[in-house]
């Protein structure tokens, strides 16, 4: 199929600055769709209901896991739904990456627009900080190993960026390297050498992976 | 002390299955005599299994779809139109109490055409299920208890079976409709996804048959004078799987 990689070109090709800063990994800008949206068709509504609204939990997931707030998940998940609406006959293939792609650009337009998430990240580093003690770790790890969804989902949080994106993609969403390398606009290589790192943070939280030599 | 450097990452690509057959190969012969290695993938598969065996994806709120709902449908209906939209306009010959459940209702059902193809059919229900947060009406990873709680709301057994061993945990059950009669439906999750499994009497393959449609899967098979599709969004592969698992383990 010729418009296989299509919804990611847009986006490529839209992306008007590549990223800058060695090692930031998220380049800005980059949206599918952008401001000049145009008009739906009349057949647009049902194409989005068939194909999009059946990946919503999946879109809400990945905002929930990025943003690690379920309000910020909200807004990010409904702005990237309605984007992907305004856009969906661009969409050629693959709704369901097309989508998270959209979805993690509404999360770094959130990112970039409010100073809450300063308030957030603090928190959060703090919250990390606070479960490095060797006592909490233990008891962390054996609720891990019981199979505590709060505690695995916590431990996924606790795993910096730009790992935790990549392990959530495909760990939880299942998708291909290619297409989490897609998605995350780096090459293979670099979302196998995230992923195996964000593995092994998990790993060593739940004592069944040796710390990196 | 952990694996050999340069096949780190070969090691994690192996555990994805997304080496390819040289490769594959190549890292399996390795790891015969590789201790470090092996215990390397061990720990992976280890990870990959916490992180399979429950369900952690989130499910989306049910007000944050009807707010996408509302937009879509103001922006799809032309300026002064006036059109109605959805299943307000159904109300208003009914004009009965309790709006909003009968709206539902009516939104539920409505969507699914006369006619329309037991895939088409089936590929709603899933989504309606998730939708509708109507996932399961007996909610327990107790298979004993799901199949009972068939007996007299069906007018056949379906076999339930658990396959959390698999990586498909059992949710629950769940009655449905489809072309116009009551089904089992049995809740599964993968991962973040859910399989709805549905069976009802009928004839289908002996060995687990794989379709697309609209973005699901559609996994098909017969057994013991009933009928079985598996519908769901993972990756087709692992609903494959899935059918055969679960073929095999109900004999």
């Amino acid at each position: 199929m010729s418009g296989r990689l299509l919804p990611f070109r847009r986006r490529a090709s839209e992306s008007e600055r590549p990223s800058q800063l060695p090692g930031r990994p998220y380049p800005p800008g980059g949206r599918p769709g952008g401001t000049a949206t145009t008009i739906p068709t009349p057949l647009a509504a049902s194409r989005f209901r068939e194909l999009i609204l059946p990946h919503a939990d999946a879109a809400y997931s990945l905002a929930r896991y990025l943003a690690r707030d379920p309000v910020a998940a909200e807004d990010i998940t409904q702005e990237a739904l309605l984007k992907a609406y305004r856009n969906v006959d661009a969409l050629r293939s693959e709704p369901r990456a097309w989508l998270l792609a959209i979805v993690r650009n509404a999360f770094f337009d959130w990112r970039r627009r409010g100073d809450e998430r300063l308030v957030g990240g603090a928190i959060a580093e703090a919250q990390m900080a606070e479960a490095s003690d060797p006592d909490q770790e233990t008891a962390e790890a054996s609720l891990i190993r019981r199979g505590d969804v709060v505690a695995l989902r916590a431990a996924i949080e606790a795993v910096p960026e730009p790992f935790r994106e990549a392990l959530v993609l495909r760990d939880l969403e299942e998708l291909s390297y290619r297409q989490v390398a897609q998605i995350t606009g780096v090459p293979m290589g670099t979302v196998m050498s995230r992923l195996s790192r964000a593995r092994r943070m998990l790993g060593e939280r739940l004592g069944v992976m040796e710390t990196a030599s | 002390m952990s694996a050999c450097e340069d096949r780190e990452l070969l090691l994690h690509a192996f555990a994805d299955g997304e080496l390819d057959a040289r490769s594959d190969l190549e890292l399996e012969a390795h790891l015969a005599g590789c201790q470090k290695c092996a215990a390397e993938l061990q720990g992976i598969r280890q990870v990959k299994a916490a992180l399979a065996a429950r369900p952690l994806g989130y499910v989306a709120p049910k007000s944050l779809l009807d707010r996408v709902e509302a937009a879509i449908a103001a922006e799809s209906s032309p300026p002064g139109a006036g059109r109605r939209t959805g299943a307000g306009g159904w109300l208003i010959g009914g004009g009965i109490g309790s709006i909003g459940a009968l709206a539902a209702s009516l939104a539920l059902f409505a969507i699914i055409p006369r006619g329309a193809s037991l895939e088409a059919q089936l590929v709603d229900a899933q989504a309606r299920s998730l939708e509708a947060q109507h996932l399961v009406d007996v909610q327990t990873s107790d298979r004993h208890v799901v199949k009972p709680w068939f007996n007299g709301k069906v007018d056949f057994a379906p076999p339930v079976v658990d396959l959390v061993g698999q990586g498909y945990p059992l949710v629950g059950g769940r009655l449905d409709r489809l072309d116009g009669r009551r089904v089992a439906a049995l809740v599964f999750h993968r991962r973040a996804h859910v399989i709805n499994l549905f069976i009802w009497p009928g004839a289908g393959p002996a060995q687990p048959v794989l379709e697309r449609k609209d973005g699901y899967g559609l996994v098909h098979w017969g057994a013991g004078g009933l009928t079985f599709w598996a519908v769901s969004d993972v990756d087709p592969h692992d609903l494959q799987a899935f059918g055969q698992a679960y073929r095999a383990a109900t004999g």
